[in-house]
Parts: structure tokens; sequence; C-alpha cells
């Protein structure tokens, strides 16, 4: 076995060392009667294992086979080259949680420095080492709001992406938590006027929301703050940070969102990375690991994981969360992607979502029968209705190698002709043009 | 002294390179963001800054690293090939069904394989990492309990246990009673039966423990948490000690957790992404998060939303799949035999360093261990010594520390797990070092307290850097 380095004679060696013959005698301490059967698994050599794995790979359909405006909380954008080679160095991705800082510098000083960027984007004064993806990110928030405020009625909107509405409820449901859900308006925004009259611990929105649209930020703020409340701003297409104002600008108290977009593939939904930042007054009650400037013995500047007093190792069930990981290897990969995409490319590429996107709505807004759901401003998705339900369009732009969107009745019931529509900067014009001429066409060929 | 990359950023340096818009503009109707800040450097900078970056770590792949209970094997390089191919990387979790099937039925596949492993009947690979697992776990059990109308509320976790447990239970809503661990290192069965009672929901245990020690009694420990309207928990941190010898399954666990980047050999990542799916028997099964994977008559793979009894989702999509192909393609890689030499070689591993090493430092428990073992430093209390102080000069003679002052039950406690992927000739470095610091510890112990010496940096002052924290430039 190519991976254990011990010889049958080193074995041998070794067990007559401790006073053995054989190695079963290192599992006396397992009652006989519970022994493991035999497991049938056939074991695989490399070229065997390369080849299952490559024909199972062949049973799938992917992003750079079939063009896809698929979007809702998984986005496909270009990665440099260089994220894969530098992220992909045995020494960040064969080692560990940072214990011993000493010899970790490399994974303690990428993280101070993706903690910054964190800090950047999204205009908060500390962010953390990075959670498991923005649903869960989101429950965290809602977590350390309850917290905080010691309320038990929590406010989100139905525009929050369904999935992170299901792992709020799922993390809350025996903790006692008042959850509210706010309604979305004809424009496709947050219905701020049905919030109830009564003490919040906070509001959730997600900006971008879930339907593209912009929400009306500073007024939710305005509205939870009045009520006492704390903002979480959530968001699933990080790329919107490059032209939206940032959400510490805005009254944000907490941020939670998803960093896949930031050079993570779309990878079947995962691994990505939950981005959680807030105000420094809250610094003490955030979760997860944090990562802190330091000075070694000589006075030369070190990073070293700090405020673990919060945390399950020595808090245990009074920590601030359970969590006692984070996507470090992702959050890497967005600090790479950031570094090499800088001001100006990561702002080109936000600009190049947000145009694109438009010049196809507007596009496709032309064609009878076929119309924008929602009139609320968006940033590069949105939700379109269709003449009829929206699986015979999708099954059409398919046979063309098109994944057209996401029909949105799975989610919302309510939206039985509505597919959500998702432009990036990887789609050229003539990708977007075809899109428009083949949903004339299938229109065309409707009664 | 390292720079930041904010540090390498110029005005008018380029890093990236992407084609020019080829659409008409449309003004955005909001005022765009002012600047943000970001670091403007060339690719050959970030390339160097990076790579620098790189050498500061410590790793697997550049020596040893015995870290108790993180099982830090070698992760294995084909596997980072295979989850990098595009027919995997750039697969969006929103596609038709009929797009996904190689997708699907691979996690079909590896579902499969665990629960054979574990003896149990269905998993869910949403769970991101192992406390992750564990919050999925217990929420499992407290909707089974629910629904019989039992009101349970408390969760029982032994007192060598890893702080996630009770962190897990406190978010389900229970409360937590530690369970003391006896003279053997086991659970304490006089200890446990005085806090047994209808309360109880779920006993929480490692096994082998945080000691590297199986539990003899587990089979009347299951009895009794059963009898008393309990259900087991198994944390799977510590699964490569009885992988292929004993399924957690068989003996009387309802619940367990994996951890898929540890006994499986998907990478740490320096601290993630991980992956901590959960295994439960047949009467928790309804529970399960939405969607799981199944297949239809026709042989055609889908996912099933309609769960009515389901807790719900705990992350989106379907957790970290890309770690989850790496441990399919291990666990084909080892077959069943395989795995259990893997076992095998990983606790006669521990056992022999445990050998080498008896006599020079503390045994608190001194039986045959599984794939790990603790030692502890508290006489070198003697020199005013920290077992902190053992870990940094361990650093000088380029090992990884073994995890230190954990478990809390063993003070000063060096818990150390070598893995099957380490040569005999390494533990026998290793063994030489740490009985080498033991006599430094005698004779010199200013070189202790001042380590490490030929490190990136030198030790690093933790309480400054906690008195004004300072995270970020």
């Amino acid at each position: 076995m190519r991976y254990l380095p011990l010889t049958d004679a080193d074995r041998k060696e070794m067990l007559a060392s401790l006073g053995m013959e054989s190695v079963e005698e290192l599992f006396s301490d397992i009652p006989p009667e519970v022994r493991s059967p035999a497991l049938q698994i056939t074991s695989l050599s490399e070229p065997e294992l390369e080849k299952h794995i490559k024909e199972l790979g062949e049973k799938n359909r992917d992003l750079a086979e079939l063009q896809s405006f698929l979007g809702g909380g998984i986005y496909q954008h270009f990665i440099p080259h260089a994220v894969d080679h530098l992220s992909g160095r045995v020494e960040f991705y064969t080692a560990y949680t940072p214990y011993q800082a000493e010899v970790s510098q490399g994974t303690l000083q990428a993280i101070f420095e993706y903690q910054t960027l964190v800090s950047l984007l999204t205009g908060m004064e500390v962010a953390n080492a990075s959670m498991y993806d923005g649903a869960s990110a989101v429950a965290e928030a809602a977590l350390m709001a309850r917290s905080i405020t010691g309320r038990k009625a929590l406010a989100y909107s139905a525009a929050l992406h369904p999935q992170y509405q299901r792992v709020l409820r799922t993390y809350t449901q025996h903790l006692g938590l008042d959850l509210v859900e706010l309604p979305w308006t004809e424009k496709g925004q947050t219905d701020l006027d049905a919030l109830p009259e009564k003490d919040f611990s906070a509001l959730i929105l997600q900006n971008p929301n879930y339907f593209g649209v912009l929400e009306p930020v500073a007024e939710a703020s305005r509205v939870i703050h009045e009520r006492g409340g704390l903002f979480i701003y959530s968001f699933s297409e990080a790329v919107s940070l490059g032209l939206l104002p940032p959400p510490g600008s805005l009254g944000a108290d907490i941020v939670a969102g998803e960093g896949q977009s930031l050079g993570i593939p779309p990878s079947f939904g995962g691994p990505g990375l939950g981005i959680f930042a807030t105000r420094e007054q809250f610094m003490r009650r955030m979760p997860g690991r944090i990562i802190g400037e330091a000075r070694d013995a000589e006075g030369k500047r070190a990073f070293v994981m700090v405020l673990q007093t919060r945390e399950q190792h020595i808090r245990r069930e009074k920590a601030t969360s359970n969590i006692c990981s984070n996507q470090a290897l992702c959050a890497l990969r967005a600090l790479i992607y950031l570094s090499l995409m800088g001001e100006k490319g990561f702002r080109a590429v936000a600009e190049q979502c947000y145009h694109k996107a438009h010049y196809l709505s507007q596009a496709l807004e032309e064609i009878p029968g076929v119309k924008l759901r929602f009139r609320g401003e968006f940033f590069n998705e949105f939700v379109l209705t269709l003449p009829q339900e929206p699986e015979g369009f999708l099954n059409f732009l398919l046979k063309n190698s098109i994944l057209g969107g996401i029909p949105l009745k799975k989610y919302y019931p309510s939206l039985k002709q509505e597919v959500l529509v998702t432009v990036t900067e990887v789609h050229p014009k003539e990708n977007l043009d075809k899109l428009v001429h083949l949903l004339k066409e299938w229109r065309g060929g409707l009664k | 002294m390292s720079e930041l990359i904010f540090e390498k950023s110029k005005k008018g340096k380029t890093g990236f390179s992407l084609p020019e818009l080829d659409v008409p503009q449309t003004p955005p109707p909001f005022e765009v963001r002012q600047e943000i800040g970001l670091p403007e450097v060339s690719e050959p900078e970030v390339v160097r800054h990076f790579t620098l970056l790189s050498q500061k770590n410590y790793s697997v792949d550049t020596g040893f690293y015995p870290l108790g209970s993180c099982t830090m094997k070698y992760n294995p390089k084909i596997n980072e090939d295979l989850a990098r191919m595009k027919e995997f990387a750039l697969l969006h979790p929103e596609q038709p069904e009929g797009t996904l099937q190689g997708a699907l039925e691979l996690l079909y596949h590896l579902e499969r394989y665990l629960a054979e492993i574990t003896g149990m009947s269905r998993f869910t690979f949403q769970p991101a990492a192992g406390a992750h697992g564990e919050l999925t776990g217990l929420l499992l059990i407290r909707a089974y309990m629910d629904e019989r109308g039992e009101k349970k509320d408390t969760v029982l976790i032994p007192d060598s246990a890893h702080g996630t447990n009770p962190a897990s239970a406190a978010l389900t809503g229970c409360q937590v009673i530690e369970v003391k661990s006896d003279q053997r290192g086991g659970v304490d069965l006089e200890d446990l039966k005085s806090k047994l009672s209808p309360k109880v929901m779920a006993l929480m245990l490692t096994n082998p423990n945080t000691l590297g020690l199986f539990d003899e009694n587990i089979l009347e420990v299951s009895r009794l948490v059963h009898e008393a309207g309990g259900l087991l928990y198994y944390d799977g941190a510590n699964l490569n000690g009885i992988c292929g010898y004993v399924r957690p399954g068989d003996t009387g666990f309802d619940v367990v957790h994996l951890n898929l980047h540890k006994t499986f050999s998907a990478p740490h990542g320096g601290g993630g992404p991980g992956a901590g799916p959960v295994g439960v028997k047949e009467a928790l099964v309804p529970y399960l998060p939405v969607p799981t994977v199944e297949r239809n008559p026709e042989g055609k793979f889908y996912l099933q939303w309609e769960r009515p009894k389901s807790i719900g989702m705990v992350r989106s999509f379907l957790g970290n799949f890309l770690v989850a192909l790496k441990a399919y393609a291990y666990i084909l890689t080892m077959g069943g035999e395989g795995l259990k030499r893997m076992t095998e070689d990983a606790v006669l591993n521990a056992n022999y360093l445990l050998h080498l090493l008896r006599g020079h430092y503390q045994l608190p428990y001194d039986r045959i261990c599984k794939h790990e073992f603790v030692l502890s430093t508290s006489p070198l209390k003697e020199y005013n010594l920290k077992v902190t102080d053992v870990a940094k000069r361990l650093l000088d003679y380029g090992f990884h520390a073994p995890t230190i002052a954990f478990p809390l039950i063993v003070e000063g406690a060096l818990m150390i797990e070598p893995t099957e992927t380490e040569s005999k000739e390494t533990l026998e470095a290793f063994a030489r070092a740490l009985i080498q610091i033991e006599e430094e510890a005698r004779t010199n112990p200013e070189l202790l307290r001042e380590a490490p010496h030929n490190t990136p940096v030198r030790r690093i002052d933790e309480v400054a850097a906690n008195r004004n924290p300072i995270l970020k430039k």
C-alpha cells in the first residue's frame, strides 16, 4: 500500500518490542462480539481510480461545456490561474489550524490579510477568519444578535436566499426565537412596513436579495435601529461589493455572506466561504477564529490566534459558537484572487457583471410575453416572467447547451412562471445575444 | 520582517487580465462606491508573496505533524487532481439532475461505503466540519425525541471530551452534564448511572476517546444510556483508531459524525474546508437534512427534497462536495482491507512511540492505546516549565508539536497522534528529540523557556496580542 511506509519487517520488530506476536493483540480491548465484519470494498490501483473518477465525471455536464446563467448563491466567475497554483502549495493545504504560531506564519499572515480585505470590502471594523458558508454565517449572526440584545424576536426578509432561511430556522429551532418573515413588495424589495411593532434583536436583509433586487438598505437600517435592534446585512454575490456602497457605511452591525465568488469554483455548492464582519464594539461577541497582529520575543511583527477565550475549547457550553475551524484555504483563495484583481480588476468584474446583466435584461424584455417580474434596481441577477411555466423553455435551452436560469417555484410556489437569470463577466456578448435569439425562437414556436 | 500584501501595493500595477466590456453601458441609478483600498500588485509579485508565505508554514508534506485527535495523515496527490477536474469543480448545484448524474452517483456510493464502515443506515453530507456534524446529530436526536413526546433536554458528555461537544449541545437548547472518567480513562460507570435520568437525551462519546483509549465498557455504557431512554452519539474524531476493527453502529451508537479530513485523508487546508457527514440508524433516517441523494428504479440519481420530518438544512446545498470526492477516492484506493491495515499501522505506530517514550515522561493511563496517547509534562513544573515550553522546543528539532494542554483531565498534556503514514525511523527520531528535551529541561530549562530558537519568528507574546487586539492593517 503506497501510503503506508511500514514494512512487514518493521511491523514485526515493533510488535516484538511491545512483547507482542500479532497486531491483533493491540485490539484486545475491543469486545470480540462486536468485531467489524470484513469491509466489502474493492481497492483500485491509481490508474484504475483515475479512470473510474473520469468516467463518473463524464456523466456530468459542466460549466465549461454549458453556457450557464445560473446563480442564486453560487456564481461562475473568471479565476486567474495563479490562484490555483498558490492555494495548491502543499505548505498551505497540508497544514492545520495554526496552533503553533511560530511555524504557521504563512497561514496566520494570510488570514490577517484576508480579514483586512473583508473589512475593506464590507466597510466594517473587524472580521473573523471565515465560517462554513453564507447560510451558516447568517445563522451565526442571528445567534450573535440574540446574545447581544437579549431579545428573542428576529425579522428576516422572504427575499433572503431560501436556503439561508432554512438554515436559520434549523439552527434556531430549539432556542425559543420568534422568527418574523417580511414579505416582498411589487418591486421585489423587502416590505419594511410589514415589520410588526415590537422589540427585535435584528433584521436580516440580503443585498442584492435572492431575486437580484437592490434593497432599501439605509432605510432598513434606520427602521431596525429605531426599534433598538441590530441590522444584519447578508449577500450571496460578493462581487456586488465592488460596485455597491459598503454595508458598514449604511449602518450594518453585522455582515454575513458568501464569498464563493472570490476565486472559488462553483464546486457543486461546496466548499465555499462564509464571510463574517462586525463593529469593533461587538468584537468579543463574534463567533469563529480570529487572527491578530503580535510581536515575537525579538520585537518582530508576527501573527497569532487571538480572543480564544470566546471559543469552545476554553468556554465549552458557554462559547459564542461551537465552530472550531474555518475555511482557511477558501479564505486564502479569496485573498489571492483579490490581490491579483486589485482595485481596478475587481471593480471591472463588478461593472461587467452589472452592464452585461442589464444589456441582457433589456433585450429579453423586448420579447413579447416576456417581462421582468420586479421593477426594483438590480445588480447582476433578475427574475424573468415567461408566458408559461419555464420547464419547456429551460429544456429547449439545455438542448442548445445552455443553462437558462433557476425556476423559482421550487422555493416560491407563487412564482410559477418565473426564472432567476444571472449574468457574470464570463459571458461574451454573443452568449447573451444567443440567449435572446433562442428565447425569441421558442416564443415563436408557442401557440 | 515580512511585508503585507498591502505594503507591496503601488498605484498603476496590475495583476489581472480581462476582455474589454463588449456591451453598451447602462449608467447605474445608484451611487457607485468610492475606492475600496484593494492592493495593486503585479502577478509575479503576488506569486512571490504567497510562495514566501507558504514557506513559513509547517505542513504534513514537510514534516511530522503528530497533532493529537487531528489525524494529520498524508494527503494523496491524485485526490487533489481529481477534485480539480472541471467535470466536478465546475458544477453548479442548481443544474438539472440529468446533468449531475456522475456527482450524485459518487455521493450515493460514498454514503453506502460510510454506512458500511460505521454500521449506520444513511448519511447526510451537509455538515461542513466535525462540530457542524455534532450540531446536526443532536438536532436529529432532538427531532426524534420530540416526535415521541419525550421532554428531554440534557446531554451527558465525558470530562475528556472535545470542547465542541458541550458547545454544540448548548446550541440545541440542551443542558450539559459532565460525566467523570474512571481510573482507566473510560466513562466512570457509577458516575454515569448517577447522572442518567429521564431528562437525558443523549450521551456524546468519542471512542477511542481523547486519551486514545478504547472504552472497554462501551457495551455497558450503551445499555445503560438506552435503558434510561437516551441515545448514543458518536464523535468520529478518532475513527482512525478502530476503522475496520469495530463499527460504532454495532456498539450501540445511534448517530455518528465522521471527519472526512481526518480518517479519510482529505487535507486540513490550514483549518478547513473539512467535511463532517452525519450517519444515523434507521429510526432517525426520517429527520435527516434535505436533500438526500436517491436512486430511482431506472438507475437515475436524484435529490429528494420532500422529507416532511426533516430537521431542514444546516448548510446550503450538499455540503463540501469536493472534500467528499477526495474521501471517496481515498476509500476506493484503500479498499476494505487497506482501511483495516491503515488502522493497524496507526495503532501500532502509536503504541511503538509510546513504548519509546515510556519512562521519560509521565504516562497517566498506561494501557494499550489506539491511534494516539497522552503524556503529562507536569513533573517539569519542578524546573518552572510548562507544556508550552516543551512544545516550542520541539519546533526547534524540526517537528510540529503534539496537541497540548488537552484533554483537560491531564495536567500539562501532550496528546500525540503519529498516524499510519509515518515510518518507524520518523517515530524514532521524534522520540529521541522528546527524550533530549526532557534532559534539557533538567539541565538547561532556559533553552525551553526561550524556545523556539530557529523558526521564522521567535516566541510570540500572545498576552500582549490579546490586550488590544489588532485584527487588520
